[in-house]
């Protein structure tokens, strides 16, 4: 991509110059670029990329706001793994939430998107409305807890005790065996969010001459219009998909202290949110919780490298 | 071969029929919407009913998912309440509207600027700094939470609207939006035109770019906005009078049997704003979102 408006009167050839000279004269040329970008990227180091760095050199450390911090070497995450039994606990949650969460919610959007590209446009744009709005209104979620109460005024239980399956009210969001499954539940019901949106606008923009060369080369219904046809052409939708599910599927903290509260009964949604705040937030052992947010991290970068390395080579 | 020559036909002819579709298929997918549509629905409706049930009907047994006798006493009751805290119920509705606006204007304005620079100036490094913003797609601000506690009581933010503001002007996610919608929509002949004539890259961005790209900044303003409001409990603020409306609007009824009506009008007066805000925009964003692809 050159670039013919320059800022000097002699022209530069590229040939004269080592690379780094012409690195420098190209970066010389279009430093107006550099002072359009420094204030996006100047609040961007400072609140995401050094945080995620010192979170790594803070968790090597005793740090907690108050004394100068001791060097303590791999000491928090040893407490972590060894002495830390409700971490475990946590670590296991969040594994499975997100094992759960993360690929429903995805097949979820990804088929409700294209069920509703099958309607007409004034219909597509009420039922995305109506399968959008959990994820962008507020704390409706709390309703959920309206809905499964644990007294007799709650409709589930009104509904199960009229039809005789129960005989007393059941403690939905007390009782650690139903916690667990309503807590996803309500996740999930929040999880239709901007993938939801990318997949809806993917199935949009697909050229619709592709479906009829298709149909001449022998695709007979619309599953094999999906698979041979519109997701391939729609991998780079599908890619940033998986990537929003999968941080989206990390990040359900807020909702479960929401509905269960903080600590949870037997720590049976513990996550490692919850953990990193109760050591962050409330105790303000900072190096301990930095090993947390640290952990949290390399699981989540992880996941999403290896579910986009995955995504790539399907129909590759 | 038949079916082809068929939706030939038919495509001349007056009756139109879609390829590859059968009316059973077609049938399934309406149950299936509509089945889950209203699962979906239902928890919001369910609100919304409550919110106009007076109190006999909202202590009733068995309970009943629609209201019989709609009152709007819950949502005078509310913003009764409201007025009745000592921090006066305008300046909740101030600090809201503050913060909304510099943190949505900051958002589009810095992000578009950025996103300008990365997707049509090719200076050296932009590939690094489009794939920070990629990589930072990956995790979500629970990771940063920590040292951004430091980070701002290090700048002295804690407790001040710049502790939600701030970090808002660099989200990542518009940025990303931005930029896909920029390359694909701003037209590489047009700059190259105005360059030759002249015209300063900051000109070009305001006069030509920003123009081209208004879907793509509406959508950074809802999104912006959408998280904004929702961000009412922010834990980086503590004094009462610089929390926002949604806070109140939570805090006033988070307790108590006679409020529970209360309780589900300010659900629904928190739930139907950005629900507004998205049915007004919402063919801006899918035409935003259909750039927002991610071509490796």
């Amino acid at each position: 991509m050159d670039q013919n408006a320059t800022v000097s009167n002699q022209p530069v050839l590229r040939k004269d110059k080592s690379k780094l000279q012409w690195t420098w004269i190209e970066m010389k040329k279009y430093k107006v670029a550099y002072a359009m970008i420094a204030p996006f990227f100047l609040l961007f180091f400072t609140f995401t990329v050094v945080p995620v760095l010192l979170s790594v050199v803070l968790s090597f450390t005793t740090f907690n706001m108050l004394e100068f911090p001791d060097f303590i070497f791999f000491d928090n995450y040893i407490r972590l793994f060894l002495d830390d039994d409700i971490f475990l606990i946590a670590l296991k949650n969040t594994f499975v939430f997100a094992c759960i969460t993360g690929p429903v919610s995805y097949l979820l959007s990804l088929f409700i998107a294209w069920f509703i590209n099958e309607l007409k446009p004034k219909l597509r744009a009420f039922v995305t409305l109506i399968f959008y709005a959990p994820s962008i209104a507020g704390n409706v979620y709390l309703i959920w807890t309206l809905l499964f109460s644990g007294d007799s005024y709650g409709l589930v239980n009104s509904w199960l005790m009229r039809f005789g399956i129960t005989d007393s009210p059941i403690l939905w969001f007390q009782d650690t065996d139903y916690i667990f499954p309503l807590v996803i539940v309500v996740a999930l019901w929040t999880s239709l969010g901007t993938s939801f949106l990318t997949f809806i606008a993917g199935f949009q923009v697909v050229d619709k001459s592709l479906y009829e060369a298709g149909a001449v080369d022998g695709v007979k219904n619309r599953w094999q219009e999906l698979w041979y046809i519109t997701l391939p052409t729609m991998k780079p939708q599908l890619m940033l998909g998986a990537i929003l599910a999968i941080t989206n599927s990390f990040g359900f903290g807020a909702v479960i202290t929401a509905l269960v509260g903080f600590p949870s009964p037997d720590y049976c949604v513990h996550t490692i949110m919850h953990h990193l705040q109760d050591y962050g937030g409330s105790r303000f052992e900072m190096g301990y919780a930095s090993a947390i947010a640290t952990i949290l991290f390399i699981m989540m970068v992880g996941a999403n490298a290896l579910v986009t390395k995955l995504l790539r080579k399907v129909g590759t | 071969m038949n079916k082809i020559k068929q939706y030939i036909r038919n495509k001349k002819g007056d009756k139109p029929k879609r390829l590859n579709r059968s009316a059973g298929g077609d049938a399934g997918i309406f149950v299936f919407l509509a089945i889950f549509g209203v699962i979906m629905v239902f928890p919001m409706v369910y609100a919304i009913s409550q919110s106009l049930k007076p109190l006999d009907e909202l202590w009733r047994f068995p309970p009943r998912v629609f209201v019989e006798k709609p009152t709007a006493k819950n949502y005078t009751d509310l913003f009764r309440m409201l007025g009745d805290s000592w921090v006066p119920f305008s300046r909740y509705i101030f600090n809201t509207v503050f913060i909304s606006v510099v943190g949505t204007a900051g958002n589009v304005l810095f992000s578009a600027m950025a996103a300008y620079a990365l997707a049509k100036i090719p200076f050296p490094g932009r590939k690094f700094f489009f794939k920070m913003v990629v990589y930072s797609l990956m995790f979500n601000a629970t990771v940063t939470s920590i040292t951004n506690f430091i980070t701002m009581s290090v700048f002295h933010m804690i407790d001040t609207y710049w502790a939600i503001i701030v970090p808002a002007w660099c989200t990542t996610y518009g940025l990303y939006l931005m930029k896909q919608f920029m390359e694909t929509s701003v037209p590489d002949s047009v700059l190259e035109s105005a360059r030759l004539e002249g015209a300063s890259e900051s000109r070009i961005f305001w006069k030509i770019a920003m123009p081209m790209v208004k879907p793509a900044w509406i959508t950074l303003i809802i999104f912006a906005f959408n998280s904004l409001w929702n961000s009412g409990t922010s834990t980086y603020i503590y004094s009462e009078q610089l929390k926002t409306f949604n806070y109140a609007i939570s805090q006033v009824v988070s307790a108590g049997i006679a409020r529970a009506g209360a309780a589900a009008a300010s659900t629904v007066v928190t739930m139907i704003v950005p629900i507004i805000v998205f049915i007004i925009t919402q063919s801006n964003v899918i035409q935003t979102m259909s750039t927002s692809g991610m071509k490796d």
